[in-house]
């Protein structure tokens, strides 16, 4: 249905100048039923379980095992099993903690603020990209849980009385963290959840018909009964409405809050006001980055053409195009600042950031958020999916890289050339890096398998059967 | 009618449908009655004159529970209770308190929501009268469905608007 013929009399200016009808993106091709759109996204969970899915998952859960062995050995032994030492005393693990919240803050991005803008491509991807934060969350929280070394004693974190008498510093950006990261992690899975709602009652019924009654149950008993009622629609649109409305502050809180952590301190390199909105650039760049990085895979294994169209692919890669270009800007007003504010120290941190010790971190980092999305101007980039996705390997590397680039080149080179150092991660520490991926994968494997990666009821709704008003005026 | 009957259910084939079928029965004066819908369907609220939902009262007394919760934690914790000194500022300012108590704002706002979402909704309801048709396999998948409920006290003229309005597979709900 195009624009214009809507309805009642037009201006008569519009026949004089004759404007181009632009016809809406389709968002989901080939005019698919909505029992079509059911039978796709309950098939993926009611089919046996593939090949592929158990191999993946072994590897998953191998690669996690670095993690445990990892976190284990440092709980045994003590924080000092990894490569920290003066003046670098932060390092992978709060890289690692800015990297995993920064990829979530995409899912928030594309289920709360694509709401509130009403941009409707939003539905397909939103379920995957959603549990992609949640899971993103869970990595991240490990980093700054066991840095404390004595992780039996991180719930000194939380204002609970305890036997010191003691109450935590509130003027302290860190602690904000931890209120903005647990109130993060609690609404992403509330908000999740809401939305599974109405599609775990369509997986209860099918498996009842289909005689499963274990699995019947289990779907039932979270979906709370749910029965489609629009008394209840009526109820859960508003609900859903506002937690949107207020996952879009919290999201561009939370990665404000993280730069906090840096922009609060005196450190050259640290102590600048642009880290806000800098950080949330970075995270939704990298997180779209991961976005791609998940559902294009998905999207050839379970032919789901239909439903994640170009046009989404499209979507996606603009995205990673502008919040990338706005990194970038960011590098570069960095620079120009560092030489405008004539501070010494800040241009000296900024020099050695491109040409010190580090400089190969500098130009990973340039060469992969800067240069990679520049190719996503082009149409037939976007339109190949391979190499869109070899490109968003690139954005997650590179947003890594930023991470560690900020972090450990201004502690490596703070004031006093006498307290200078060299940091090298221990092998402690990339083990348990990278079993974050098998963390991460596991997860999201398990997510796939039992849960629908798409909201059926939302693109039912996008799609012209589910419009009342389709074709009848 | 009997009192093993929880009411009447129709089918409809689209959108389209079910909203003029939804604006007949509301004009007839049934209230005790609903429509069941795969997806949320634009504009049937207004053509079953429902009533914009109350829902966001619930989160603003969760948002203010959650700001007010936050301001007064620090200010009893830091200010109060063991007053601590840091580089000689003031006990407490709602300045550097603002990010967890907006933080809070929005967790409380958030847990508001979904309660207040599923106390509205009478949910968790496991079981529902509603719920053992077989209508309802579709109703949630790709056909859109019109409960009628015997406590009506239209429910004797219910069966003829049904069918005036286009319903088919018109059947009985036992409760």
């Amino acid at each position: 249905m195009s624009h214009s013929d809507s309805s009642g009399a037009q201006p008569a200016i519009l026949s004089e100048v004759d404007p181009i009808d632009f016809p809406r993106a389709t968002l989901v091709e080939n005019d698919r039923s909505f029992d079509w759109i059911t039978d796709k996204i309950c098939g993926i969970i009611e089919g046996k379980t593939p090949t592929w899915w158990w191999v993946c998952f072994a590897l998953a859960c191998f690669v996690a095992t670095w993690t445990v062995a990892g976190i284990t050995y440092l709980v045994a032994t003590g924080v000092g099993v990894w490569g920290h030492a003066n003046p670098v005393n932060w390092a992978w693990d709060i890289v690692n903690f800015v990297f995993w919240i920064g990829i979530g803050h995409a899912g928030t991005l594309i289920s709360a603020i694509l709401c509130l803008l009403r941009q409707k491509w939003r539905t397909s991807i939103n379920r995957a990209a959603e549990a992609m934060t949640i899971f993103a969350v869970v990595c991240a929280g490990i980093f700054p849980v066991f840095h404390v070394g004595r992780v039996w004693f991180a719930w000194y974190l939380f204002p609970i009385p305890n036997s010191n008498y003691l109450w935590q510093n509130f003027r302290s950006p860190l602690e904000w963290d931890v209120f903005a990261v647990s109130t993060y992690g609690t609404v992403s899975v509330l908000f999740w959840y809401v939305g599974l709602i109405p599609d775990l009652a369509i997986l209860r019924d099918r498996f009842y018909k289909a005689g499963n009654k274990t699995r019947s149950f289990l779907y039932g008993f979270f979906a709370m009964g749910w029965r489609g009622a629009n008394r209840h629609w009526s109820n859960y649109e508003m609900a859903y409405l506002i937690l949107a409305g207020v996952s879009t502050p919290l999201v561009l809180s939370v990665h404000t809050i993280v730069s906090f952590d840096f922009a609060v301190s005196l450190l050259p390199g640290w102590h600048t006001t642009i880290f806000p909105p800098y950080f949330v650039a970075g995270a939704i760049f990298s997180g779209f980055g991961m976005v791609l990085t998940l559902m294009l895979p998905l999207r050839a294994i379970y032919k789901l053409e239909d439903l994640i169209t170009q046009y989404h692919i499209d979507c996606m890669c603009k995205i990673t195009l502008a919040t990338g270009t706005i990194v970038g800007y960011a590098y570069g007003m960095e620079f120009f600042i560092a030489w405008y504010g004539s501070n010494p120290y800040e241009g000296f941190a900024f020099i050695n950031r491109a040409f010190g010790h580090y400089a190969w971190a500098y130009w990973i980092m340039i060469s992969c958020n800067v240069i990679t999305p520049q190719f996503f101007w082009f149409k037939a980039v976007r339109e190949n999916t391979a190499f869109v996705w070899i490109l968003s390997i690139f954005v997650n590397v590179g947003m890594w890289f930023e991470r560690f680039v900020i972090i450990v080149t201004s502690l490596a080179r703070d004031f006093l050339p006498s307290s200078w150092g060299y940091y090298s991660p221990s092998i402690v520490e990339i083990f348990t890096f990278f079993g974050t991926f098998g963390v991460f994968s596991v997860l999201f494997l398990l997510f796939i398998r039992f849960l629908p990666i798409m909201p059926m009821a939302e693109i039912k709704a996008v799609t012209p059967q589910g419009d009342p008003h389709h074709g009848a005026h | 009618m009997a009192a093993s009957t929880h009411g009447l259910i129709a089918t409809f084939d689209t959108a389209a449908d079910i909203y003029h079928a939804a604006e007949k029965v509301r004009d007839a004066g049934f209230t005790n009655w609903d429509c069941i819908t795969p997806c949320p369907v634009h504009g049937l609220d207004g053509a079953m004159g429902v009533k914009r939902s109350k829902v966001p009262r619930i989160s603003l007394a969760g948002g203010i529970t959650g700001f007010i919760t936050g301001m007064s934690m620090i200010y009893f914790t830091g200010a109060v209770d063991y007053p601590l000194i840091v580089g000689g500022k003031p006990l407490f300012s709602p300045m550097f308190a603002f990010p967890v108590a907006y933080e809070l704002t929005i967790l409380f706002t958030a847990f508001a929501t979904i309660g207040g979402m599923l106390i509205l909704n009478g949910l968790p309801m496991h079981y529902h009268p509603v719920l053992k048709t077989d209508h309802i396999h579709r109703g949630l998948d790709d056909k859109f469905l019109i409960v009628i409920e015997s406590s009506d006290p239209n429910y004797d003229s219910a069966k003829a608007l049904l069918e005036s309005a286009g319903g088919t597979e018109i059947t009985e709900i036992e409760s």
